[in-house]
């Protein structure tokens, strides 16, 4: 996608914000160019803090899942027997909305850092799996039969076939789930923390009823979400070329 | 250089594909083994390239008993194996990289092997791919993807040579200049040949002797001389055409 194409869509949404706000004419929908003072204001404040708690959450739960998700996912994709018998487990596991388990995760590993990053972790943890078990799973036999001809042993064939196969498939399975894991952190952050975006949302609009800021806080959330998944998109283009090469 | 002894597979019981069935190949000998999908020509071919294993009997490739790919033979199948996220550069230098990967030990790769990247433009030029060098299979043609197959498995410098319908998915004019460029590297390098066909033509084309499979089981080797291979101009030789018929009657039994 084009960079213009972009900015254009952009400037579209913020007018129509601007127009239903003249039009609606109420406390609770202040207009973009407000929110956008708001925001530069609370920038010097306590943004940043609660905007870097939650991008360090995020962070750590995605580079939890890879780490995990990714060889688990290889190892049931190349072996038959293996997933014929997790298969059914994780066809259980998948589907459950993972935000719902969150009461009981907060209560196992309580209300600090570690909660919030494990039930974001679980979300992308199953999507990572999934998908880069099917990838590999779905390699051409005779692709694995070609290279193995060419010396190829186990350890190779993980190198230099099934270790590439799977970055596209963590990258997509991020680009799905990123949205999801924005939005369950927000719910996380609701629950007993003083550190947060979602913290930062709900104290300036529920509790001091300051809603340019708590605006504020959506549009920084708002770009957390877009921010990451901008670097997905810039590491597909980095990492997987052959997939846009034309 | 190859000797299929009381050889037996099945992929079924008591379903034999081949049933103590014997051949032997000389080397830098050209063959091309012959017959209707399902007779096991291909299953033949990766019998000998170690990827299958018999169920009875063995196979000796320059005397020694098979027991895994042997890092000599070259294999090329149909639908090229190409790495689709690696560059066609890449992909010629894998087989490389893999010795790299291991070392020259014997098993993966030959103990006296030596990793020269010089080889890779080498064949990258024998084979017309310069100009793709940066691109993926994905963007290049069905018939540069078989030349880049083919380069990455003659950088390995293979003495036994194995192909599998290695042309059949390419247009009449590729596949025939891509059959006169393998008869071409066969003389060239004293290559043993094996290609696996089900196309009558290219049987008479690249085999100096043709295995002619049938039905299943497979007990005896049905071996037919090709006295016009390699001749100039092969395709309107009247002895070549007589070959595809007598082939065609054969096949059609």
């Amino acid at each position: 996608m084009r960079a213009k194409a972009v900015l254009l869509a952009l400037v579209l949404l913020l007018l129509l914000w601007q127009v239903l706000a003249w039009i609606v004419n109420l406390a609770i929908l202040p207009s973009p160019w407000e929110v956008g003072q708001t925001l530069i204001r609370e920038l010097g404040r306590d943004l940043p803090g609660h905007f870097l708690a939650s991008f360090w959450r995020v962070f750590a739960s995605t580079l939890l899942a890879i780490i995990f998700a990714s060889p688990l996912g290889l190892m049931l994709g190349q072996s038959k027997p293996l997933n014929h018998f997790f298969a059914p487990v994780i066809y259980l596991l998948y589907p459950i909305p993972k935000v719902v388990l969150l009461p009981i995760v907060v209560l196992f590993l309580g209300i600090g850092d570690v909660s919030k990053i494990f039930m974001i972790f679980l979300i992308l943890f199953f999507q990572i799996l999934v998908l880069v078990r099917d990838q590999a799973a779905n390699l051409r036999p005779e692709l694995i039969q070609s290279v193995r001809s060419l010396g190829a042993g186990r350890r190779a064939l993980f190198r230099y076939v099934y270790f590439p196969a799977s970055i596209p498939a963590i990258l997509t399975a991020l680009r799905q789930s990123v949205g999801t894991a924005v939005a369950v952190l927000y719910v996380a952050e609701l629950f007993a923390t003083q550190k947060g975006l979602g913290y930062y949302i709900y104290l300036k609009g529920s509790n001091l009823f300051d809603y340019p800021a708590m605006y504020a806080g959506v549009v920084a959330m708002s770009i957390l979400g877009f921010g990451l998944y901008f670097v997905v998109d810039w590491l597909e283009r980095k990492l997987c070329p052959w997939q846009f090469a034309r | 250089m190859i000797q299929v002894r009381n050889l037996t597979f099945e992929y079924a019981t008591d379903q034999p594909v081949f049933h103590n069935f014997n051949w032997s190949i000389n080397k830098g000998e050209a063959w091309t083994i012959l017959g209707p999908s399902g007779c096991g020509k291909s299953t033949l071919l990766y019998l000998i390239a170690g990827l299958r294993q018999a169920l009875s009997g063995e196979i000796l490739v320059d005397g020694e008993r098979l027991m895994r790919p042997r890092p000599q033979s070259g294999l090329i199948i149909q639908d090229y194996g190409l790495l689709p996220w690696a560059t066609v550069k890449d992909n010629v230098r894998l087989g490389l990289d893999i010795r790299r990967f291991y070392g020259p030990d014997g098993k993966h790769a030959p103990v006296e092997a030596k990793v020269n990247d010089a080889d890779v433009s080498f064949w990258m030029e024998k084979l017309g791919l310069k100009e793709q060098a940066e691109k993926f299979p994905g963007q290049i043609s069905g018939g540069q993807r078989q030349r880049c197959a083919i380069a990455r498995t003659l950088v390995l410098q293979p003495d036994l040579l194995l192909m599998d319908e290695p042309f059949s998915s390419l247009d009449a004019p590729t596949r025939e200049s891509l059959q006169n460029l393998m008869i071409e590297l066969w003389q060239q390098h004293n290559l043993t040949m094996i290609t696996v066909t089900h196309l009558i033509e290219e049987a008479a084309i690249l085999g100096q002797k043709i295995l002619l499979l049938n039905e299943p089981p497979n007990v005896t080797a049905n071996v037919i001389e090709n006295t016009s291979f390699d001749k100039p101009n092969v395709r309107s030789d009247p002895e070549y055409l007589h070959l595809c018929q007598i082939l065609r009657e054969k096949m059609s039994k």
